[in-house]
């Protein structure tokens, strides 16, 4: 039993996060980063980031942007609040516009 | 018929008296996430009407019309609605820019101005109408062109506002509207994030955010140009991370004190007026988003940034001390007292109401129900420069 937890575990490290953190991060992406990208994401005091903003961007840069933040600019890293796996499924539902609840 | 007449007279007056409505204690709260305008009462702590589909209002700022009547909502999609708040309906609504942060109306009443992001600048309606009267784009350089932030109405029918990106003031005097002279104060700082007049409309003040310290433009002195202030402030202490801007709006400004938020460090600055420097500095809870001060100037309210934002302090002007820490809930966005300061109501996101506060004893009074609620505003704003 103890195994099959483990083993559970890990497969949601590296796959989607769970629902309840999905739903988190929806909640965030929308207010939290929406306070300056928009609620529609059509940007704000920060950039669009709706999918044709994000087009041509790759996944990496746009992880390490939501992660590190961007020197310079008004951006903060997420880091504490989230990891690599989060916010690269950030980045997916971006892309697939898949952003609302 | 002769028996009946009086009896109908009397039936209509009564009408009439229960239609009848007050504005002076009506407010409206924004619902961000639905788009929605809620008309309260903050008298009777009730909400009286809902009034729908005004858009995208995740940064939604309100003005009021000076016989306190009609509500201007400001929404980030540009668009702008005007409330009758006596009619419970939309009066009239114009999309005017493609993304917008927020406005201000004119000392006379006669002018509403909206400052863009995109495309940039300011641009100026009727109030009666909505009209467009200017169109200022607010263009620096050769194909460059600024987010505006910080527009505040100011005396003699001016409005105030900052170029986010370019570093400059720019003031605009409408005496004439039909052709608007522009005074433009440049190399003001880096990023001005936002800005506001003091409630004498005697000071502009915004807040840089690409180096330490604030830009201050005296009103009864524009030969002296704008003044950096505080620029050492925080110069060698590491930034902590902003996750949401500060708000200067209710910047508080309390006796011989301005109390402002300090930017990348969980303290509240407070700064002597009479020489523009910094008299103490008082460690928060996280960043402050929004420092209010209560009408009589007594008490500054701080709310802050995410992940701290489920708490309220309570700065003691007396002796500039925290009085106490509250927890109204999760993700409060902002606060605004009554016109006379006996009571706050404070808008908590993501638990969906809104609490009131009694502010002697600093205990809750109620709880109304909104749907992610992001804004309150009073209409005791209607005659409040810089509001």
């Amino acid at each position: 039993m103890l195994v099959i937890t483990a083993v559970l575990a890990k497969t949601s490290l590296a796959g989607e996060p769970s629902p309840e953190r999905q739903s988190a991060l929806r909640n965030m992406l929308n207010h939290d980063c929406g306070a300056c990208h928009g609620l529609t994401l059509k940007g704000g005091l920060g950039p669009a980031l709706l999918p044709e903003a994000l087009a041509g961007k790759p996944d990496d840069f746009l992880i390490s942007t939501i992660l590190n933040g961007r020197e310079g600019t008004a951006m903060p890293p997420w880091q504490p609040f989230m990891n690599r796996n989060e916010a690269a499924w950030l980045v997916e539902i971006l892309r697939k516009s898949e952003t609302k609840p | 018929m002769i028996k009946l007449l009086p009896l109908l007279a009397l039936l209509f007056s009564f009408n009439a008296i229960a239609e009848l409505r007050a504005t002076g204690d009506l407010g409206i709260v924004i619902e961000r996430e639905d788009g929605n305008a809620l008309i309260i009462n903050t008298t009777e702590h009730k909400r009286l009407a809902k009034i729908e589909k005004l858009g995208d209002l995740s940064h939604a700022s309100v003005v009021f019309s000076r016989d306190q009547r009609y509500a201007y909502v400001f929404g980030r999609d540009g668009g702008l609605t005007k409330i009758d708040m006596l009619k419970d309906a939309i009066d009239k609504r114009i999309i005017q820019a493609g993304n917008s942060i927020g406005g201000a109306i004119s000392q006379d009443g006669k002018l509403i101005a909206v400052s863009n992001y995109t495309p940039g600048g300011i641009k100026v309606f009727s109030s009666d109408t909505l009209e467009l009267v200017a169109d200022i784009p607010s263009d620096y350089g050769e194909g460059l062109r600024s987010k505006v932030v910080g527009l505040v109405d100011a005396p003699g029918q001016r409005f105030v506002f900052s170029l986010f990106d370019a570093g400059e003031i720019w003031m605009a005097d409408f005496k004439n509207p039909k052709a608007p002279a522009i005074k433009k104060f440049p190399n003001i700082g880096k990023q001005p994030y936002d800005a506001l007049m003091s409630p004498d409309g005697h000071y502009y003040i915004a807040g840089l955010f690409g180096e330490p310290g604030l830009a201050l433009l005296d009103l009864w002195n524009l030969d002296a140009g704008v003044k950096h202030i505080l620029s050492d402030y925080g110069k060698d202490d590491e930034k902590l991370p902003v996750y949401k801007m500060p708000h200067l709006e209710g910047w508080a400004v309390a006796g011989d004190y301005v109390f402002a938020p300090a930017i990348g460090q969980h303290k509240v600055l407070v700064i002597d007026k009479n020489t523009w420097e910094l008299h103490d500095t008082i460690s928060v809870a996280g960043q402050p988003v929004f420092v209010m001060a209560r009408p009589d100037a007594r008490q500054v309210w701080v709310n802050f940034a995410f992940p701290d934002n489920n708490q309220v302090q309570i700065i003691d002007v007396k002796d500039l001390s925290i009085s106490k820490t509250l927890s109204p809930g999760k993700a409060v966005l902002h606060m605004e007292f009554t016109p006379r300061g006996e009571q706050v109501w404070v808008a908590v996101r993501d638990d969906n109401q809104l609490v009131v506060y009694d502010t002697e004893t600093l205990q809750e009074i109620t709880r109304l129900p909104a749907n992610k609620p992001n804004g309150i505003f009073f209409s005791s704003r209607a005659h409040k420069i810089g509001l």
